[in-house]
């Protein structure tokens, strides 16, 4: 990818300031939902970085999620306001840690082995908070007090409060793209989806392949992480479902529907997905049942997901352009 | 350990990888022939016991139960082939993985519709119902026999369909190599639905069998398919001994773990699976390159 000009920085910056504007604008449900859509973009595009930019189709990210909620709720004092600064750095260590592991053993295999070994450990997880006490079992377990950051007696963040923590969710999504896409833009970045296109000339190359993987696997489940630290302050709950592997699709969903060459699409198909979810439910009883249905409508009609569905409107650039289109690699996110 | 109690785990042990073996062949099958990841496999064991159920209370007849659940399976396995999975060959595994999360979406909330979602025991006829004696005091169910038999029956039969009908040479011959075997004309792709079919149906007998034993509840498919896909990384992908290897050693590991280190036996298959990687990547019985 090219790197970041300034008129990018410019576009992020102005995003983020319109973005910020939100919580004056509407009443507070649709902050609370922008807030939680930031949350799962953040994962979608954590997730993206190994599924579109390493190639590596993970079913296990909802474990690393998962991990860093648990973590927020396990470190935190039950009376007192946990500190930010303290619990997250923490809580994204442990998600990186457990994806070193993991990134280890599954980077061993790939393709269809890799999908079914991620499965697997993800579900380990899952199972160990599910099946053992100390987390709950599979009631979960609450958070009583949400964390705090604090100078002193002053309370700079305090994340109880809907709008400083629909701030603090902006800035997760608005770091996590700009990390990601600086990231690309970096050889590490030409290394990596370099793998993805042809591991055996990447190989012959003298890229460290397993390594480069390894890092941005790891990477991608520390940034899951921070969603999932976010997410646990945001409902201040945590349960074994949000290790469980339908996490992990869903979020599978929102980076194919908003498309897997692009740093922000996965952010796009989050909006999509938890607005499609949220409307769904409100409608319909059977809800599942239409998800279900417009997911496989998804992968058989559109499987370049938005862009897809958009030249199908009409609305299309190019017209007849497979979406997953090596030149979109080079495209700026 | 007196030699009862352990004569009664290694029973339960052989049981439980016998059914898994069910479930995990299906699986195997379908991705080494048909190049399809089936993540969807795990709900139709439990449609499997469901039918099972639904059948039985209705018919009263625990046998009709049995069959109705698989022949119903593979009709539907049929359709599901014909409709949605055989656009999905030749694709990539992310929209293949996609397509079968939004089928257990749609199968599971019918199941929902159709049957609700309370906790459900199957009866068993009298016949099946009473226990053998073991040693003076221990007693083993006759049901679990009667299962271990029925499986390794099946195993059997998909054995020898592989290994001696011409249906399996044409089935061995895709799996080897997809292209040649079109190349050569062999009607491969008229077989494709049957393995589709048959797979799925597997599941659903397995689920069917092991009804009476465990109880019949909305998420039992979801452990199953975690389990099937160890059993299958562990044996080798489209290997079918592989997975019998793969699913016996799951059930010696998880029954005598739960006897030996109760708080480990959970993590214990996940264990087993992260040394065969570190040994063998591409599994126990796997070809070398994937």
């Amino acid at each position: 990818m090219q790197p970041l000009s300034s008129r990018t920085h410019l576009a992020l910056l102005a995003a983020v300031v319109a973005a910020a504007m939100l919580p004056a604008l509407v009443p507070d449900y649709y902050v609370q939902f922008a807030a939680k859509v930031l949350i799962l973009g953040t994962l979608a595009m954590a997730l993206n970085l190994a599924v579109g930019f390493g190639g590596l189709v993970s079913l296990c990210h909802a474990a690393f999620f998962g991990l860093a909620g648990y973590a927020l709720v396990l470190l935190a004092p039950e009376y007192d306001a946990p500190s930010l600064l303290l619990t997250l750095p923490l809580a994204v260590a442990i998600a990186a840690a457990a994806a070193l592991v993991i990134g280890l053993l599954s980077l061993r295999t790939r393709g269809v082995y890799f999908i079914m070994v991620t499965l697997a450990f993800g579900e380990m997880l899952f199972f160990l908070f599910h099946d053992t006490p100390f987390g709950g079992g599979s009631d979960g377990l609450f958070l009583y007090v949400k964390p705090v950051l604090s100078v002193g007696e002053t309370i700079l963040v305090d994340l109880d409060n809907p709008v400083t923590f629909y701030l603090a969710a902006l800035a997760a999504a608005a770091g996590t793209w700009w990390l990601i896409r600086h990231l690309l833009s970096t050889p590490f970045g030409d290394a990596l989806t370099a793998a993805r296109d042809n591991e055996r000339r990447a190989l012959a190359l003298g890229i460290p392949v397993i390594r480069v993987r390894l890092i941005a696997f790891v990477l991608s489940a520390a940034l899951a992480g921070l969603a999932g630290y976010l997410s646990a302050a945001q409902f201040g709950f945590v349960a074994p479902q949000m290790l469980g592997w339908h996490l992990s699709a869903t979020a599978l969903v929102m980076v194919v529907l908003g498309g897997t060459r692009r740093v922000a699409g996965p952010l796009a198909g989050a909006l999509v997905v938890t607005g499609l979810e949220e409307g769904l439910k409100y409608f319909i009883d059977d809800w599942k049942l239409v998800y279900g249905l417009i997911i496989i409508a998804l992968v058989l009609v559109a499987p370049g997901g938005l862009q897809d569905l958009a030249r199908l409107a009409g609305l299309g650039r190019r017209a007849g352009t497979p979406a997953l289109n090596l030149k979109e690699a080079n495209n700026v996110g | 350990m007196d030699i009862g109690t352990f004569a009664i785990q290694l029973l339960n042990a052989v049981q439980y990888g016998l059914v898994l073996f069910l479930v995990a062949s299906g699986l195997t099958l379908v991705f080494g022939i048909l190049g399809v990841i089936n993540l969807a496999h795990g709900v139709f064991y439990m449609l499997g016991a469901y039918l099972a159920w639904w059948l039985t209370v209705a018919t009263g007849n625990f046998a009709v139960g049995i069959l109705g659940a698989f022949a119903i399976s593979f009709l539907v396995g049929m359709a599901l082939e014909s409709v949605f999975i055989r656009r999905l060959y030749g694709r990539d595994h992310l929209s293949q993985v996609l397509l079968s999360f939004g089928l257990i979406l749609v199968v599971d909330e019918l199941r929902q519709m159709l049957f609700g979602r309370d906790v459900q025991s199957v009866p068993l006829p009298e016949w099946l119902s009473g226990s053998l004696p073991l040693t003076d005091v221990l007693n083993y169910p006759v049901y679990r026999i009667v299962v271990s038999l029925f499986c390794l029956a099946i195993a059997v039969a998909i054995f020898l369909v592989i290994r001696r009908t011409r249906i399996g040479m044409v089935v061995r011959a895709g799996a080897e190599n997809r292209e040649m075997t079109r190349a050569l004309g062999i009607p491969f792709d008229s077989v494709n639905r049957y393995v589709f079919a048959i797979g799925i149906a597997l599941a659903a007998l397995a689920g069917a069998v092991i009804a009476p034993i465990s109880t019949v509840f909305p998420g039992m498919g979801d452990g199953m398919l975690i389990l099937s896909f160890v059993v299958v990384v562990l044996g080798g992908i489209g290997s079918v001994p592989g997975a019998a290897i793969g699913a016996l050693l799951i059930g010696l590991i998880d029954t005598f773990g739960k006897v030996f280190m109760p708080e480990l036996a959970g993590i214990l298959v996940y264990v087993l699976m992260a040394a065969v990687l570190i040994v063998r990547p591409t599994g126990i019985l796997g070809k070398r390159e994937v």
